[in-house]
Order: structure tokens, then sequence, then C-alpha cells
């Protein structure tokens, strides 16, 4: 049986889309089944006093902590801003071919770029980037497609630019039994 | 083929997180915590981007930068500081740094560094191959000829040409062997690399050892710097080997060694260093006799004697001799200026008449010097050197056998290799004439 994938959302964070972006990371990773999550982690470790910010790296292993069982993977989501040591943000983090992920929606939000709230903007690029996240825990790299999920996006317009679905390469890969 | 990139910081946590930026990117990562570690990691194979800590323990990032340079000069290294200062900045850049980031850095901004980097790469690469394209295109004559023999030595260039196979390219002096390999390496998919050429027996056996594996700084006397040696050079393309019957027995056995792994240490290093490359060896010796002899390793006999082409010498393709002829006033009145001038009928003659024991290449300095004595509107039989000339008009220095075989060659041709034929045109019986080919060693 394929491993059940868990949307893990972190201490409290109930965006009222929770139950949307769980269908559509489902319908992104059938036939894996997909299950929604509430976790508590103890974050203080993780967070940087200097940089006001959460180490997504800490986070990750916190993360697999929680798995309920071999074989399954876990995506958090999460409302902190989060970075690794050597870049000023990361919108997520995964392990390659590994079986945690995590997506802060912090940056996502329209309020950070000083512009109006826009829900249904949020839960499509969160939509994007749990999906990418997971993309890599599947053990996908960066995908040159402009298109797909897997393209590289290191700001929120470029998150914005790709859609939500994998190119046919990647889609395959994700689906392949052996990758697994 | 994934694009490789080393990151050199003391920092166990940075190190970490731009190796995991790097993998989801599709890079091959390698990690060093120092200078040190980062230049053994450099012995093992070049990176395509290094992006190197600034303050470091020991060695400091601009002195590992300058070491960088001085292995790979077109490794696009990236500097990484948490303190943003001008001075270093210019330094570093300098020093031929392509760019210089502050920690932390904008993800967008390390993205586009890295794109911009990889990019800078690409170009110098392609730049390096067009280089070696246009320098390899200058340096490969055609192979003129429409004798049989040539044409079968044509049709194997090409069978051979589409393997990787090693070939043993035989022929006398003289005969254009090194143009016979340049053109299996033209045809072949190793064509956008390099051919680098190497003669074994024009180079004494110690140079020979540093010519072929490189040497590291310090390995001997005069050894300043790590220098690639061929077998490095050729990665990816052919190494074509002249004169491989004067290989001495010492450098036979690394021979073989490096050609059943395709790894080598370069001398006074001892990190083992891989060259993919496709072997084209010639010799105008007897391989058979010199294995015989005990000079030359059958197990290196049997390892580069794949795949045979012999080069016929002039005397077995004199219908050649008149368009070669051309082909060279052709080529060294473009190559002085001069119209390209014809040749007269009693000058073909005397082309036609003589034996060229020096070949193709006799033949050449024999054309090149009448395109430069000759003052009149035409290549005459005053213009060719005087031995030339002298040589057929008299049956000096040659023996009856000699000319039987090269009038039984001359018939055989002309009836297309038909003995039954032939043997009547000679009036001797077939049996007689199949006694005589095999002889004199003639081919059909």
């Amino acid at each position: 049986m394929a491993g059940v994938i868990y949307v893990a959302y972190l201490n409290g964070y109930a965006p009222a889309w929770a139950d949307f972006l769980t269908e559509a990371i489902a319908e992104s990773f059938a036939p894996e089944p997909v299950r929604r999550f509430e976790a508590e982690l103890d974050l203080a470790p993780a967070y940087a006093s200097e940089r006001r910010q959460y180490h997504a790296t800490l986070i990750l292993a916190a993360l697999l902590r929680r798995l309920p069982e071999a074989g399954s993977r876990m995506v958090g989501i999460t409302s902190v801003d989060l970075f690794i040591p050597v870049l000023t943000f990361v919108f997520g983090q995964s392990q390659l071919a590994g079986a945690a992920a995590v997506v802060s929606t912090y940056r996502l939000r329209s309020q950070f770029y000083g512009l109006p709230p826009n829900e249904g903007l949020l839960l499509e690029r969160t939509i994007k980037e749990a999906v990418h996240e997971l993309g890599h825990a599947f053990g996908l790299v960066h995908c040159a497609d402009q298109s797909c999920v897997m393209h590289a996006s290191s700001y929120v317009e470029e998150v914005d630019l790709k859609s939500a679905e994998f190119c046919a390469a990647c889609h395959a890969t994700v689906c392949a039994p052996a990758e697994r | 083929m994934k694009r490789k990139i080393l990151i050199v910081d003391d920092e166990l946590s940075v190190r970490k997180s731009l190796e995991e930026w790097f993998l989801e990117d599709g890079f091959a990562v390698e990690t060093a915590e120092d200078g040190t570690a980062a230049l053994r990691k450099m012995d093992v194979g070049p990176f395509d981007i290094a992006v190197i800590d600034l303050k470091m323990p020991g060695m400091d990032g601009i002195t590992l930068q300058k070491r960088v340079r001085e292995i790979d000069p077109n490794a696009a290294i990236i500097i990484l500081t948490a303190y943003a200062s001008v001075q270093t900045a210019v330094e570093a850049l300098k020093l031929g740094a392509f760019d210089y980031v502050t920690k932390p850095v904008d993800p967008d901004e390390l993205s586009s560094t890295i794109r911009n980097a990889l990019r800078q790469r690409e170009l110098t690469e392609e730049n390096v191959h067009l280089k070696e394209k246009v320098t390899e295109l200058g340096q490969t004559g055609p192979i003129v000829g429409t004798s049989p023999e040539m044409l079968r030595v044509l049709e194997l260039i090409r069978t051979v040409a589409e393997t990787d196979s090693t070939v043993v390219i035989r022929g006398e002096s003289g005969t254009g062997k090194e143009l016979i390999a340049r053109a299996i390496h033209a045809q072949s998919r190793r064509r956008f690399f390099p051919i680098v050429a190497v003669n074994a027996g024009s180079i004494p056996e110690t140079l020979l050892e540093s010519e072929l594996f490189g040497h590291e700084k310090g390995a001997f006397t005069g050894a300043q710097y790590r220098r690639k040696g061929k077998l490095e050079l050729a990665a990816g393309g052919t190494l074509f080997l002249d004169e491989i019957g004067d290989v001495s027995p010492k450098m036979q056995v690394d021979l073989l060694r490096v050609l059943e792994t395709k790894r080598f240490t370069r001398l006074g290093g001892n990190q083992e260093v891989t060259s993919d490359f496709r072997l084209v060896c010639a010799t105008n010796k007897n391989l058979e006799q010199l294995v015989a002899d005990g000079v030359f390793r059958e197990d290196l006999y049997y390892r580069v004697n794949v795949f045979t082409i012999r080069v016929p010498p002039m005397r077995e393709r004199r219908e050649d001799i008149l368009p070669l002829a051309r082909h060279f006033v052709d080529k060294y009145a473009r190559a002085m200026g001069k119209p390209a001038l014809p040749i007269t009928p009693e000058a073909e003659a005397v082309l036609l008449g003589y034996r060229w024991p020096g070949n193709v290449r006799e033949l050449e300095n024999a054309i090149e010097r009448a395109m430069v004595v000759g003052k009149g509107p035409a290549i005459g039989e005053a213009d060719l050197p005087v031995h030339v000339g002298d040589h057929d008009r008299g049956p000096n220095g040659i023996s009856l056998a000699a000319v039987e075989k090269e009038h039984i060659e001359r018939v055989l041709r002309e009836t297309e290799g038909n003995v039954t034929h032939s043997a009547r045109l000679l009036g001797i019986d077939r049996a007689t004439l199949y006694n005589k080919i095999k002889r004199y060693g003639i081919r059909r």
C-alpha cells in the first residue's frame, strides 16, 4: 500500500481553506491517500531572535519525529516566517527524497507586499508551494518547464507565474513505483 | 549531465543549507569545511562553480580563490561573506571571481547569480571547444585519392569512426597516418572535443611520461605548476599516439593500465584522475615482429590492435599522384598568395615515373619546393627536385623482383583484381600468379 501523505497544520494554524488545500494535494498525488493532521510542535528551538524567523531545517526535524507511521510523508503548513542560514528567507523546505516538508504562508500573503488580503490567491500559492515541496520529498528536483509546479520560484511573482500542476515528466516520476 | 558545484564554508549550517538548496536545483554538490579540503576535492575532478566563504580559519577565501583559478582557470567562483566590504569585493572581483554575495542572501539574488555564473561557464566552454574545432579544422586536410586502395581506407574510416574502438593505423613513413586519425576523430561522436596528438617516437621516455600523465607542482625540478597531461586534455575526445611501436617497456605497462581503467595519477600526485578518451595509434613498425622479439608487450598489442587500417604507400596508389600534386599546388598557392600554376605534361610524366619512397610527404615537399623555385607560368620538369627526375630514367637501385611486383600490381588494378584475367595478360598460368601474389604480399 502506498504511504499516506499528512497535511499537518502546525500549532493551531487553521485557515478557512485548509480542507481545500488537503483536497488539492490529494488530487496532485492521487492515488496516494492524503489526510489532514493537526500538530503541536515546540518551535522555540527553531526561533532565531536576531532574525525574528524560524529555522526551517529544525522544523523539518521536529516534523519527522511526529510522523505517525513509517513510509508516510508529512508537509507542515505554518504561518511563521522561515529561513535557512544562508538565505534571507524560504517559502518552504523539504528533505529531497525524504519524508518531511514544510511550507510557510508568511510571505505568500498579499498583505506582506502591502496589498489587501486575498484568501483565494493565498490558497492558490499555498497549494503550489505545498505540492512543490512534497515533489522534492518524492525525489523531484527543479524543473526547467516554466509552467510546471516544480519550476524554482524564489519570489512570489514566480510562484504566481507557474501552474499548480506537474509537467508530464515530473508527473511520471511521482507516479513511478520504483522512485518511491 | 549534472553540473557540479563546490561549497566551501567553515560553518556546517551554511554548508548544509546551501547543499540542500543546490541539490533541489539538480546540481551534483560537494562541500568542504576549509581550503585544504576544497583543494583535495578539486583533485578528483573539476567543478563548474565554486561558492567560497571569504573568512575561514587557515586559508582565507581570497587565497583559495587564487589556488582554484590556478587549477581550473575557467571555474566560476562566487565569494560569500557575512561582511559587506567594498574593498574585499573589489579584490575578489579583480582576482577573477564571477560575483560576490553577502550572507544571508536573498534567494532570488542567489538564483540569478548562479544562473549567470553557469551561463558564463557554458560560454567559456563553448568558446574553448570552438577554438579547438577551428584549430582542428585548420589542421585536418582533406584526404585526396580515388584509387581503390584509398577508397577502401575511406570506407574503413567511416566504419570505425562511429564506434569507440581503439584503432591502429599502419603504413610507411609519410603516408599520412595522422591525417587518417584526424579524419576518424572528425567523423566520430567525439568530434566536438579535442584530438590530442603525441609522438611517442620523438619524445624521451622521461618526458613522455610527464607529457601523457601530467604532473603535480613540485613533482620534479622545474615543475612549478600543476600541468595536465595529454590523457587529461583528450577527455571526451581522441588521443592520437603516433609511433606506438617506439614506446618503452615501462610506458607500455602504464599505458595498458590506463587503457583498461581510464584512470591514472599525475606524476608526483596520489589522486586518481579519470579521463574518457578514444585511442587511435599509428606505427610504421611491424608490431607482430616486435611482439615476437619481446620488445612490445603482447597484452598491450591485443588491447590496441582492435581495428587496423593500413594506409597504402604511394607506389600502390599511383593514380593518386597527379590529383595529390594538384591538391598541393592549390594548397601552397593559397598559402603563398600565388596563382595555382598548372603542371606541364613533362613534369607530370616525371611525377608519375618516380617511386616516391617518402610517400605523400615527399610529394608534398617536392610540390612546395616547385612552388617556391618555379618562375614560369607552369610547374616544369626543372622545378622538381633533381632526384625525382633522375630516379626512374634508369634501372639503378630497382630489383627485378620490385619491377615484377609493381607490374603485377598494375595489371591487377587494371583487371580490378581478377586473377584469371590478369594471368592471361601477364602470360603466366593462374597458379604461378597466385604464388607471386603471396610471395610479394600483394593486396588485391
